[in-house]
């Protein structure tokens, strides 16, 4: 569960140039894996109903939606890929991702307050809402942790996905008072169906906070490491908790604002992008962003031509999936014991 | 089995007198738990009474008496099974896991039962999910929850690796993985079919289906009467796997069988009226507070008798009272929940 490589970290004589042994990015795999999802990104922009060579209007419709559905994914995939692996990170626990401890239905809480107190709100506004209230539901799932004396990693997730059915008996319950159930519904299934020009363009932000992220990751994995060890290397814990917190609230506020709830991404992919490489942030990053780039892109292909001339939505694929990978990564570490 | 009643009492450290083997520390919380018992099983059929009688436009000696109470009494028997399910499945079910902030809820039953539900509507249309209320449905949908738990507990409860929490978290993303299908079946949906299955999906009373009492009340009598005759286990289990062991009780074998009593009581609730996630945590959280004890001889009935008192005062007051007939178990839902919410903020340890 260590974040921070030991091996590599002892190895180093302290005060020394870092850059010697650190682990190179651009590695023969990593630009495999980079043609690999260019690849994937081209198949979706030629996945589609509407014919765009026949048609005369088809190099329009290429460009109008696409081009911004295939960014979009590609956006949306990193953003909650990080964000699965700053939770990793920050509470020392592989359980945890937005939709395990309650951010996803927070998020969900604040576009209905917006609904409710604005009505016909700018796509602004419900992103304010949706960023404000998953910052606070993580502040309040993370200062939990913080307080109570833990007998089981397993205990994390439970109890964040009972957080997550309280928020939402809540959302629920607002829905029904002012009979809105079926809208909230139909926009809590993620989809990319309505991506288009000028619909999307938020999701931009996502690379500022990928910059962000890798500027601080070192600090980050310190950070993980618990509040006393931060303090020892000279690490100021809580305004990294709170800026992580940040850098989560916007990611997922943004994504449920514009796509909806994009199950499980966060979860499966730092799991195996660890499995196979080891813990370690900076040179994980890179890998992390890449897969889920490739893993939601994947999965609407598939939700693009599984009943053809129209679509399912891209949550669905991924809740299925991700519910079996998931399940399949909890039997594989109790097979090695390392759940206690 | 009776060595096993173990007194809070040698615990304290107090005066002799106070060194006794009973389920109660003193005399006096004794005392308190009978008087709140017989509060709550009072207010309890006051509210049962009001349901009854309140408003109803026929007296009582009149001839067509009997037909008009027969709805309302159908409504009071459906509150008396779900309190019944719910607060005995929820306080076992907390005692085995050795954990009070979950519910049995979380193991999917609620969504395989929207699952059931929405594929119904989804794959034969409206008529027949009208028409999916027969005893056969009924028994169908309790059969197939009832299978799922058992391959739940028998897959991952037993053998070398068995581990509790392990199964909790795997429940739960069963339950996520069949909410995302149905999910997917609602979507496409049109709203008048949309309303017709949510009126279903959300727990109420008057879901259910008087047709099924004569097989049900039998059911969850029995099964409620088998948890109690385990209380003085439940007493053992609760302390965890150790000192059970040490104690003679074979853990995972009880564990088990507990878990899938709590598995009847829940799927037949949950068919009968529908999916009601935080009552269970609420009633069990109350009655720990009402009732001073680790016994659960003594807990299990004041659980029941708080869980009756909360659905029919909640139903007559929001019923007769505040006239907003929909939204109850809405509202006990919500209380649950904000209940779950301070609790877990105040813990200090899980």
């Amino acid at each position: 569960m260590h974040a921070l490589n030991e091996a590599e970290m002892r190895s180093q004589p302290p005060f020394s140039e870092p850059s010697a042994n650190r682990k190179k990015i651009f590695t023969l795999p990593f630009v495999l894996a980079i043609f690999a999802v260019m690849a994937l990104g081209v198949i979706s922009l030629f996945t589609g109903v509407y014919d765009i060579w026949g048609q005369a209007d088809g190099r329009d419709m290429f460009f109008i939606t696409r081009v911004p559905r295939t960014i979009a994914l590609m956006l949306t995939g990193a953003a909650m890929a990080m964000t699965g692996l700053i939770m990793h990170l920050v509470t020392q626990n592989k359980m945890v991702e937005p939709t395990t401890i309650g951010t996803t239905e927070w998020a969900g809480l604040g576009l209905l307050a917006v609904y409710l107190l604005v009505p016909g709100p700018s796509l602004v506004l419900r992103m304010t809402g949706a960023i404000v209230f998953s910052f606070v539901g993580t502040m309040i799932f993370f200062l939990f942790l913080r307080r109570v004396r833990l007998r089981s990693s397993l205990i994390v997730p439970i109890m964040g996905l009972m957080l997550g059915a309280v928020i939402s008996a809540l959302s629920t319950f607002v829905t029904l008072y002012f009979n809105m159930s079926q809208v909230i519904e139909n926009w809590f299934i993620g989809s990319f169906a309505p991506v288009q020009i000028g619909r999307y363009e938020y999701l931009w932000i996502i690379v500022i906070v990928t910059v962000i992220l890798f500027l601080y990751a070192n600090r980050l994995t310190i950070a993980g490491l618990g509040e006393e060890v931060a303090a020892t290397l000279g690490v100021n814990y809580n305004r990294l908790i709170v800026l992580a917190n940040a850098l989560i609230a916007v990611c997922v506020g943004i994504v449920a604002a514009v796509i909806g709830n994009i199950p499980f991404l966060g979860l499966i992919v730092p799991n195996i992008i660890s499995m196979v490489r080891g813990d370690d942030l900076r040179s994980n990053l890179p890998w992390v962003c890449l897969m889920g780039m490739g893993t939601i892109t994947l999965c609407d292909i598939i939700a693009r031509v599984v009943i053809m001339p129209f679509e399912v939505p891209v949550s669905l694929i991924l809740g299925t999936v991700g519910a079996v990978v998931f399940i399949l990564i909890l039997l594989r570490q109790r097979r090695s014991r390392r759940l206690r | 089995m009776s060595t096993l009643d173990i007194g809070l009492a040698t615990n304290t450290g107090g005066s002799l007198r106070a060194r006794t083997t009973g389920a109660f520390r003193t005399r006096r919380d004794a005392r308190r738990y009978w008087m709140l018992l017989i509060l709550f099983i009072g207010v309890g059929l006051l509210a049962t009474l009001g349901l009854i009688l309140y408003k109803n436009p026929v007296p009582v000696d009149s001839p067509s008496f009997i037909p008009v109470v027969k709805r309302r009494l159908t409504a009071v028997v459906a509150m008396f099974i779900a309190a019944l399910c719910h607060s005995f499945s929820t306080v076992a079910f907390q005692s085995v896991t050795s954990n009070r902030i979950i519910t049995p809820s979380l193991l999917g039953y609620e969504s395989l039962y929207s699952f059931i539900q929405t594929s119904v509507l989804f794959f034969f249309g409206a008529a027949t999910l009208v028409k999916f209320t027969g005893t056969g449905a009924f028994f169908l949908q309790v059969a197939l929850m009832i299978a799922l738990s058992l391959i739940l507990f028998g897959w991952l409860l037993s053998g070398k690796y068995g581990n509790l929490h392990l199964m909790l978290l795997i429940g739960i993303i069963i339950g996520a993985g069949l909410n995302a299908v149905s999910g997917l079946m609602r979507r496409v949906l049109s709203p008048s079919e949309f309303d017709l299955l949510q009126a279903r999906l959300i727990g109420s009373v008057n879901n259910a289906d008087a047709d099924y009492f004569p097989i049900v009340i039998p059911l969850v009598l029995v099964t409620v009467l088998c948890l109690y005759q385990l209380s003085r286990k439940l007493n053992v289990l609760s302390l965890g796997k150790d000192v059970s062991t040490a104690f003679g009780v074979n853990y995972q074998a009880n564990i088990i069988l507990v878990l899938v009593l709590i598995a009847v009581l829940m799927s037949v609730s949950t068919t009968l009226v529908g999916p009601m996630t935080f009552f269970g945590f609420l009633v069990a959280l109350l009655s720990y507070q009402a009732a001073p004890t680790y016994d659960h001889r003594y807990v299990l009935p004041m659980a029941f008798a708080i869980g009756f008192c909360i659905l029919t005062s909640a139903y007559m007051l929001l019923y007769h009272v505040f006239r907003a007939q929909t939204v109850v178990s809405v509202i006990i839902e919500l209380f649950g929940g904000i209940a779950f919410l301070i609790v877990i903020l105040r813990k200090r340890s899980l």
